[in-house]
């Protein structure tokens, strides 16, 4: 069986930079340019530049595009102003997590939204479903994911390089853009559509343009100082900033009140899994997603058992050496009555037992400026 | 790039005979092995004192993303650990052939070089791998 990975607009570029690539979510996509530690420095004290164009890019409209999405997201899309966006998650009718998402509302009656890469297909097929079954010829899907390119600019520095590059077409300059709002704008000539949003923990934007223009954009970002950041910066980021990763964190046999994201959940809406979510909220869940601070520089990794006076009480997601922080963190599953903050565990580090303590998420939060100058 | 000096194994570490009286060696990782890693942030190494056997697990090496095993290419007993690893695991990406060596120790079998790699066999070796 031979698999062909898809190539995003800017594959050649990163070539050129000297990237290491791999293969993610199907497609060939750059985990490190220089190296993570130096990336996850550029964005935590500059700014960084990443290609996600492996991110799903689907439109949705019709004239029941807001009632159809209501009823497959777990957060509430009729009471979302156009020109703004929300996270939430697309869940089965377990509760389990199909994907985890962004949607921004275009139009009174169109929305872009944002899945993973290796859950396009899933959510693409689990939207047809319910379109088939509830609002037959009233809401259409258009995956533009191919025929578009999605950059993050992400670090304190980066409102200060998109307002030196671009200009809304509202005439306002990107940082008078609102944190989850979107705008269109022209980048270096071409037009872009951003929003004032990322993974990282860090202020900053994701743009999207046409694949043509895409190359274009990248190096305006390059030419403004933002270092090349590949996968692996990402990943470290988004774990101290608490960050869920679906395949790690949520998955199809996890729900959101398990994960702690019970605030990108509404429970006064009708939709696919919300007897469940809301049966967990009023009951509780056996497990609970939580942070885990480990000293050193040995990381705990996903898989690893998590114990408590010998006893197996759950199971690390993810984790890593925190560059910002100096210190391993970790996310995972413990069983309730296990997971108040402060409470030393034992983690199972290949054989050698390694104590951890039980920490609020998230790990890192950057310093909030005050709104104006 | 990796120099004739010393011997390698296929798991990317290299020896380098100091003194054939004293059969003192140093071990360390390869050039490859350590771009193949990336940042290197943790060594796992073993005790001074403490023996390893030929082509047996020694340690391990963290980098951001990943776990490996080390494994020393001869056997002996470990005399000294490379204490600038400990707070400076990168000087085995800066300079892994030389600063970035891990543990000293007394062969006690100097004839397990005969069969290790050349500089050249590695050569040949690591670009049958890229």
């Amino acid at each position: 069986m031979t698999e062909t990975n898809l190539r995003t607009p800017l594959y050649s570029a990163h070539i050129d930079l000297g990237a290491r690539t791999m293969p993610f979510g199907g497609w060939d996509m750059p985990v490190q340019y220089s190296g993570i530690l130096a990336e996850v420095n550029a964005v935590r004290t500059r700014a960084g530049v990443f290609d996600v164009s492996h991110m799903g890019r689907l439109y949705i409209s019709g004239p029941k595009a807001t009632q159809f999405l209501d009823w497959v997201l777990t957060g509430s899309v009729q009471s979302l102003a156009v020109g703004r966006a929300r996270y939430c998650m697309i869940c089965n009718e377990a509760g389990g997590v199909i994907d985890d998402t962004i949607f921004y509302r275009l139009a009174e009656d169109r929305y872009l939204l944002i899945p993973n890469a290796g859950n396009r297909d899933a959510v693409v097929a689990w939207f047809h479903h319910w379109i088939g079954t509830k609002f037959p010829g009233e809401c259409l899907i258009d995956d533009r994911t191919e025929a578009t390119a999605l950059i993050a600019l992400q670090g304190p520095q980066a409102v200060e390089i998109m307002d030196g590059l671009c200009a809304l077409d509202s005439g306002e300059p990107p940082s008078s853009l609102r944190p989850f709002a979107w705008a269109e704008g022209k980048l270096a000539g071409d037009a872009v559509f951003m929003g004032r949003t990322g993974y990282t923990g860090e202020d900053g934007f994701e743009v999207s343009a046409s694949s043509d223009r895409a190359s274009a954009v990248w190096q305006s970002f390059l030419d403004a100082g933002a270092l090349p950041c590949g996968l692996g910066a990402r990943d470290v980021l988004r774990l101290e900033a608490g960050l869920p990763l679906h395949g790690h964190e949520i998955d199809e046999h996890t729900t959101p009140v398990e994960a702690g994201l019970e605030r990108f959940v509404r429970f006064d809406k009708d939709y696919v899994g919300a007897e469940v979510l809301l049966r967990q909220r009023d009951e509780g869940t056996e497990r609970r997603l939580v942070g885990l601070a480990v000293p050193g520089r040995s990381a705990p990794r996903q898989g690893y058992a998590i114990l408590r006076e010998g006893q197996n009480i759950g199971r690390i997601t993810s984790g890593s050496y925190s560059p910002t922080l100096d210190t391993s963190i970790g996310m995972g599953y413990v069983l309730q009555g296990h997971a108040s903050p402060g409470s030393t565990v034992d983690l199972d580090v290949r054989g050698r037992i390694t104590q951890g303590q039980i920490v609020p998420l998230p790990f890192y939060a950057r310093p909030r400026k005050k709104q104006g100058h | 790039m990796n120099p004739d000096d010393r011997k390698y194994t296929e798991e990317h570490e290299w020896v380098k005979l100091e003194d054939a009286d004293s059969r003192q060696a140093l071990v360390g990782i390869t050039d490859f092995a350590q771009e193949q890693l990336g940042d290197i942030v943790y060594f796992e190494l073993p005790e001074p004192g403490s023996t390893v056997a030929h082509l047996g697990k020694m340690g391990e090496v963290e980098s951001v993303k990943s776990v490996s095993d080390l494994f020393s290419p001869v056997s002996g007993e470990v005399v000294e650990v490379n204490a600038a690893l400990t707070d400076n695991p990168e000087v085995a990406n800066n300079d892994p052939f030389g600063d970035g060596w891990l543990v000293r120790l007394v062969m006690s079998d100097p004839a397990e070089l005969d069969g290790l790699m050349t500089a050249a066999d590695y050569e040949s070796y690591i670009s049958g791998l890229s």
